[in-house]
């Protein structure tokens, strides 16, 4: 491959690094903070999947599908929360969620 | 520069600039749209890799399921998604200095890997004459069996878990109860009433 690892490694990096800055930047809105860890969630998968190519052991792309897996339940789950938490308060900022502080 | 650096620069570029514009995106369907697009190269870079089953697997699950999923949520809830962005600018520094220092962190990891190299002693795939679907059924129908009917449990879980928090019974509703229906018998279900002439029935 005329491309090495690195530049893998290195495209995976800044998209987990975009997904991270797009936490910090709108917490506000929890739709966008779910997309931010499913960006996270595909730089990992482009870091099992880079390594599993170039060493040659297919078992990084099992793992792969196993957080691919985690992924698609996670979103599943938190955007059924998000819809619930409308349903109860009629928006959905986060800052107001402190309803179970007690 | 050949074909494949070509291909690899322009994918991870467009998946770079969608996944920026995911998490800047004014209005959050067009972030959804960001994200498919992202998504997509993505699984470019994955065929680029000689994975295609995941990435057949992540246009599948990813665009056909999961973004599919935001799009309704997002176009569902009626919500001002302006007042959300209100901090945007206020959270811009810390996010800026984390998320460069993490930047800066993992691209000196990439830069001790190009230096010392990661090279295999296993053999490639190409010389063992399997495809990459073939080697992946074996390993996980293999060796991961069990992890494979844990990840199977997983998503029966989100399954049910999604459907509990959202499913909403409606109070005024008549719902069909079939053992109370197969349970019914004549002496239950029936009365003789006598009636007298001329007066007709009353409940």
């Amino acid at each position: 491959m005329s491309v090495g690892l690195p530049a893998y490694l290195a495209v995976a990096a800044a998209l987990f690094t975009i997904g991270v800055f797009g936490i910090f930047v709108n917490r506000r809105n929890i739709i966008v903070v779910l997309m931010s860890i499913e960006l996270i969630l595909l730089a990992v998968n482009i870091n099992l999947v880079s390594f599993s190519m170039f060493l040659h052991d297919v078992v990084g792309q099992i793992f792969a599908m196993f957080v691919l897996t985690v992924a698609a339940a996670e979103a599943a789950v938190g955007l059924a929360i998000l819809v619930t938490f409308f349903r109860n308060r009629g928006d959905i900022a986060v800052d107001h969620a402190n309803m179970m502080k007690g | 520069m050949d074909l494949q650096a070509i291909a690899f620069y322009t994918l991870a570029a467009v998946m770079l600039a969608a996944a920026g514009l995911v998490v800047t995106a004014r209005n959050p369907v067009h972030s959804v749209l960001f994200l498919i697009l992202a998504f997509f190269s993505g699984a470019g870079l994955f065929v680029l890799l000689g994975a295609e089953f995941l990435a057949m697997l992540l246009i599948v699950v990813y665009v056909g399921a999961v973004a599919v999923l935001f799009l309704f949520v997002v176009m569902m809830l009626d919500v001002d998604f302006v007042s959300l962005r209100s901090g945007f600018a206020q959270y811009m520094p810390i996010g800026l200095v984390v998320s460069g220092l993490l930047l800066v962190e993992m691209v000196m990891v990439s830069g001790a890997v190009a230096s010392s190299g990661a090279a295999s002693r296993v053999k490639a795939a190409a010389e063992t004459g399997q495809s990459n679907i073939e080697q992946i059924g074996r390993v996980l129908y293999t060796d991961y069996v069990y992890f494979f009917q844990a990840a199977g449990l997983v998503l029966l879980v989100a399954m049910i878990g999604a459907i509990v928090l959202t499913l909403r019974h409606k109070p005024g509703v008549r719902r069909q109860n079939i053992a109370d229906q197969t349970a019914r018998t004549r002496k239950s279900g029936l009365s003789i009433v006598k009636v007298a002439t001329g007066e007709g029935i009353s409940e």
